[in-house]
This record gives structure tokens, sequence and C-alpha cells, in this order.
């Protein structure tokens, strides 16, 4: 009899504890994955409060990716980059990835033309997002959809 | 240390737009991983990469951990005079690397 009670309250414990890690575990799965709001952060943050339209950027990404790791990206912007009007800068942003920046890019007149590529990690499908400041002030957008088999980033040893 | 690729044209017409492309080795760590013990790997990035053109700054990015490992940029630039190009990567852990290239414009 007393051994039977000495396993329930062993049960118990295990139990208490078992629930102790699985919040922990939750807390910290919370805790490594950027949201959309947290991408309309980090974009509030660049453009303040001004508006951004939808256009003059393109986006370049491989709707169907197999592997997060390495993900290539091609953005360039319709502008005739002389020192009137031109690029200032460009910002790609993505939604769940732990942290929603990507990258910056700051060119100006000498670019000659406004492309840029590189190599970006995805750790899930999901949206990427290129805006564009212009020497003029105003800010343009692009979004592309993708789809990723093997995601990055979180992923440990 | 850490070495790194450069592809610039060596000879370009005078106000022709060049491609300029450059890759460095580097692992990224995101800080985002943890080891097979469940210690967090600590955050290992270049944060910044500046491109000059005789001494003037034509091409500057800031780098998240989103970047891929071994960081690829290709842009491109108008080619005004003879000169060098120079390139410096940033990072944590007091990672700096430079490189250079030369270009004959006619």
């Amino acid at each position: 009899m007393s051994k039977g009670r000495k396993t329930v309250a062993t049960r118990r414990q295990f139990l208490a504890a078992a629930g102790g890690a699985a919040t922990t575990v939750f807390v910290s799965m919370r805790h490594a994955s950027a949201t959309p709001a947290s991408m309309a952060s980090a974009i509030r943050q660049i453009t303040g409060e001004a508006v951004v339209q939808a256009g003059k950027v393109q986006l370049d990404v491989p709707p169907l990716v197999e592997n997060g790791n390495t993900v290539s990206l091609t953005v360039s912007v319709t502008s005739p980059m002389t020192a009137a009007d031109h690029v200032k800068s460009i910002h790609i942003f993505n939604e769940k990835n732990p942290q929603p920046n990507v990258v910056a890019f700051h060119l100006g007149p000498r670019a000659g033309r406004a492309q840029v590529s590189t190599r970006i990690r995805l750790a899930d499908s999901q949206t990427v997002i290129a805006i564009a400041r212009m020497s003029d002030g105003s800010l343009w957008s692009a979004k592309a959809d993708v789809i990723v088999t093997l995601a990055a980033c979180v992923e440990d040893l | 240390m850490a070495s790194a690729l450069i592809n610039v044209p060596k000879k370009a017409k005078r106000g022709e737009v060049v491609e300029i492309k450059t890759l460095i080795s580097h692992i990224m760590e995101t800080g985002f991983r943890h080891s097979t013990t469940g210690v967090p790997i600590p955050r290992d990035i270049i944060t910044s990469f500046v491109c000059t053109y005789n001494n003037e700054e034509i091409f500057r990015a800031m780098l998240y951990p989103a970047i891929a490992a071994n960081p690829f940029f290709s842009f491109t630039t108008v080619a005004t005079e003879s000169g060098t190009i120079e390139f410096m990567w940033q990072g944590d852990n007091g990672f700096l690397a430079t490189a250079s290239a030369s270009i004959i414009v006619e």
C-alpha cells in the first residue's frame, strides 16, 4: 500500500517536471520565430510613417527552393540612377525567420544600375519583401512568396 | 584568415556599367542554433560590407543572420576612372577582412 502511494507521488513529480520542461520548450520555440507583426514593426523602423507603394521594385527569388540554407535573391529597381533621381537603399525583410531583417543595401548614383544579388537563408515557407528608398524619399516595394522544403537558421547540430 | 574572391573586370570603357561580384568564406553562425548538448551557439556573422572606388564609397550592405554562409554579393558601378576598388568586411568577434582590385578605364 505504502509502496503504491509512493509510486503515485513519483508519477506526479514526474508529470510536474515534464510539464515544466514542455513550457520551457514552448517559450523558447516561440522566441525563435519572427511573425508578420514583427516584420511589420521592422519595416516601420525603416520607413517611419511614410506610405510604401507597390511597384518599381522587382524581387527575384525562386518560388520553390529545396534548401533554405542558400536561396539566391536578386532585387532590381526601375530608376535612371542619376544624381537627381536614384535609389538610396534597398531593404529585404522576411516573415518567419527568427529575425525579420535580412539585409540592407545602400547605393547611390555611382551604381549605374540598381540591381543587387545575394544569397539568403529562409527558415520556412514565407513571404519575402523588398523595400526601396528613392532619393526623393518615396518608398516602393515588391513581394515574393517562397516555398521551402528544407528549413535553415534554427536547426541544431 | 578569411579568403575572399573578387570579380572585377580588368578593363572597361569610360561610363560603362560594370558588374562586381564578391564572395568571402565565413560560417555566418546565426546565434539561433543549439549544440547537441543544448548549449546555444553564439552568433558569429559578418555585419557590414563596404566597397569603395578610389576611396569613395559606392556600395554598402548591412548583414543579418539571414545571409547565407560565405556571403556573396553582386552589384554594379559606373567605370569613371582608372584606379583601385577596395572591399572591406567587418563582423562579430573583431572579424575584419579586406581585398582590392584594380581597374583600367579607357
